[in-house]
């Protein structure tokens, strides 16, 4: 590759599948590294442009440890072309990876206080790097609380895992399904109806919020209702994205470009944009 | 246009204006075409007004008799003829649906290229350092003010586009002042013109005397000093200098539509909600023309596709336009669903968000967008009707 592509910020690195994990019945785990050896630092919150060879490129949130920055993974729910390619992917085959790209959630800004992770569907995959740094320096956070909600008890992410987190760590974790099948005998009603009850004290929580748009909105109302401050809440917001480096236009919200601005967003910032229809 | 915010109109004239070499020189039909030849023998490709499809359009020219001499633009809102004029004049045009956006960011991009049939498809770069280097002749101050504020767009962040800034560091621009305005022109009121503000190589005033036009030209840089020099040029007489900047300041004086731009953001940020867009959604067509023609707009589509086999990957970027569903596709559907949110989107980029993000306007008082609306909606018109619409409520 000439120098020059290097530089060029639409030009797709070529990275390799090292692994392919099935997280439920359509969502999937790329675990990728660099062909080059390059090491990848991001931070939680952040995604990249990935290409699949021919089919196209789409925005995919990281979704493993920061602290991991040779093999780093992407966990994609499969909804149209691009995604529905990703997912045919096997270890050894190519991903062109653009990034790291936009602002990621304050994790440094937010020491000392308690957190509460509010996650909708796929919505936990962004949130998912927050965790890792929130428990890898467990002692500097108050009270830390995930609620999440999710389709059906088979669609539940990264189960393993939030089962060994609320064992290992002093951690709370609330999950919520649409609905129940099997021997389901948790929780049944949207994420939101988890908010009243969970115990974190309104006044020193920061809120870290990412699922479909609808569901973020009622979140930060929810939030809202028990007296968490707007200026304490962080949402990541999903825009239509082509160049993730703010010069296609197509991520606006507002002033802002989402790719570049975003995708996480203190409540406070953007409130006057997300009451108004079609913005 | 710094602060479209606070918009400042010309400057005074100025009776003996300077350029960096202090006098302005003369130059005739055949000097031009004179300069053209330097220019190619140099290896520019020179971008001049041509007329074609009965449209003065910009296009390569390789002599001056390919400059529209005699023809002029009537226009209005939705409406645009070329027409004999009953002088000489080469540089009438002022509304051309093309601009140097054509040809610093093109509507259509190879980006690059990467074969699936290797083990690690490597992507390979277009090569494009041996395209030649662009001479523009006879932009306007508009158009200056345009490639500033894609400057910032494409230059001005933290990535650099590597398209735009092969095409825009090697550009030489020849400007023209204007001498008198279209109906849809409002540059004066975005303080972006008619008057030239450096930004050029060289700058030139089209004077009609005896029916043939001279200019009179002043040098904005070092490379258009020298290029001026290899034509060994006569000075311009007193006359000639005041002549020309006394047509440009009438010809902001006489210009018809003005755009308000004072607390202009405030006025969009705060009316979202008006009523007014529901009005003007009713006229839109959502042809994206306005996006088209606009030498400012700069969304773009990323296609990523293969050849037949399935095995050469491209990637290209094409011109795209908030006024398609596609745009703000997500899962699930767009997020400016109706024409409505559509439109707004547009104008509101233009006029305000585009102040927060670059720190400028992203109109320059152009017109071509009330040209080239095939029902006539005008910008200027709008702002004004959204003014009296939120002082209504
Ligand atoms: C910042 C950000 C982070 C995201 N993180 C994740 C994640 O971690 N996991 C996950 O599963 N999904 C994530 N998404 C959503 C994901 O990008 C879309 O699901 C994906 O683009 C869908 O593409 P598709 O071709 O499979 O399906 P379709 O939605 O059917 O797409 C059809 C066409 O629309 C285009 N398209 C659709 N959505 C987008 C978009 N957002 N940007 C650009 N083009 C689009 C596709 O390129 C395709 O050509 C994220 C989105 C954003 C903006
Ligand atoms: S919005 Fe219209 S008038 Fe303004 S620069 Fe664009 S085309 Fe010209
Ligand atoms: S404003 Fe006019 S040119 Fe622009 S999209 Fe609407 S109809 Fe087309
Ligand atoms: S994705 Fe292109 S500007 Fe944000």
């Amino acid at each position: 590759m000439a120098s020059n592509a290097v530089a060029d910020p639409l030009v797709s690195r070529p990275w390799r599948v090292k692994r392919r994990i099935r997280e439920a019945h359509d969502t999937f785990t790329l675990e990728i590294e660099s062909r080059a050896g390059e090491s990848f630092p991001f931070t939680a919150g952040q995604f990249n442009m990935l290409h699949v060879h021919g089919v196209g490129e789409v925005p995919i949130s990281i979704s493993s440890n920061p602290a991991e920055t040779a093999l780093i993974r992407h966990t994609t729910r499969e909804v149209g072309p691009v995604t529905k390619a990703m997912r045919k992917l096997d270890a050894g085959d190519t991903i062109g990876v653009r990034g790291p790209m936009g602002v990621g959630w304050p994790i440094e800004a937010i020491e000392g206080r308690d957190v509460v992770l509010v996650a909708g569907g796929i919505g936990l995959a962004p949130l998912r790097p927050a965790l890792y740094r929130l428990i890898a320096e467990r002692e500097k956070y108050g009270k830390i609380v995930l609620l999440y909600g999710t389709r059906s008890p088979q669609d539940i992410l990264f189960k393993h895992e939030l089962e060994h987190w609320r064992a290992q760590f002093d951690l709370e974790i609330h999950v919520t399904v649409d609905r129940a099948i099997g021997t389901w005998r948790g929780h049944v009603g949207v994420v939101t109806t988890l908010i009243a009850r969970a115990p974190f004290d309104p006044l020193e929580t920061v809120a870290l919020v990412c699922g479909p748009e609808i569901m973020m909105r009622y979140t930060l109302m929810e939030l809202g209702r028990r007296g968490v401050r707007e200026s304490d809440m962080y949402l990541s917001m999903e825009r239509n994205m082509k160049c993730g480096i703010g010069t296609c236009g197509h991520c606006q919200m507002g002033p802002f470009f989402v790719c570049r601005d975003g995708p996480v967003f203190n409540y406070a910032q953007i409130k006057w944009l997300l009451g108004k229809a079609e913005v | 246009m710094a602060d479209a915010s606070d918009s400042q109109s010309n400057p005074p004239v100025d009776p003996a204006p300077s350029g960096p070499d202090g006098e302005r020189k003369l130059l005739r039909l055949p000097d031009l075409d004179r300069l053209i030849g330097l220019l190619r023998a140099r290896g520019f490709r020179v971008i001049g007004p041509t007329v074609r499809d009965a449209t003065i359009m910009l296009g390569d020219i390789e002599s001056a008799a390919q400059l529209p001499s005699g023809w002029a633009e009537r226009v209005e809102a939705g409406f645009y003829r070329v027409e004999r004029r009953d002088d000489a004049a080469c540089f009438a045009h002022r509304t051309s649906p093309e601009s140097a956006k054509r040809h610093l960011f093109p509507p259509a991009q190879k980006l690059w290229r990467a074969d699936g049939s290797e083990d690690h498809p490597q992507p390979v770069v277009e090569d494009r350092s041996t395209a030649p280097r662009l001479a523009f002749l006879g932009l306007h101050a508009c158009d200056l003010a345009a490639i500033a504020v894609q400057d910032k767009v494409f230059m001005g962040g933290a990535y650099v586009d590597h398209v735009y800034a092969t095409h825009r560091r090697g550009a030489l621009i020849i400007a023209v002042q204007c001498t008198s305005s279209a109906p849809t022109c409002f540059c004066d009121s975005m303080g972006t013109g008619p008057h030239l503000d450096g930004g050029c190589d060289l700058g030139m005033t089209e004077l009609i005397e005896g029916g043939e036009p001279v200019y009179v030209v002043h040098t904005g840089s070092e490379e258009g000093a020298q290029l001026l020099a290899g034509l060994a040029p006569p000075p311009a007489s007193h006359a000639q200098v005041v002549a020309a900047e006394q047509l440009v300041a009438e010809a902001a004086a006489h210009q018809k539509r003005r755009m308000q731009t004072e607390g202009i953001k405030d006025l969009f940020y705060q009316n979202y909600e008006n009523p007014r867009w529901e009005e003007v959604a009713r006229r839109c067509l959502t042809c994206a023309n306005c996006t088209m023609v606009c030498p400012t707009c700069f969304c773009a589509n990323i296609e990523d596709g293969t050849d037949l086999s399935g095995r050469l990957a491209e990637r290209r970027r094409r011109w795209d336009s908030c006024y398609t569903l596609d745009f703000s596709y997500i899962h699930g559907g767009s997020v400016r669903y109706s024409p409505m949110s559509r439109y707004r989107q547009w104008l509101t980029h233009k006029l305000a968000t585009w102040i927060d993000q670059f720190g400028t306007s992203g109109c320059v008082g152009c017109g071509r967008c009330i040209v080239w609306c095939p029902v006539g909606i005008d910008l200027t018109e709008e702002v004004a009707a959204l003014r009296m619409s939120a002082r209504a409520s």
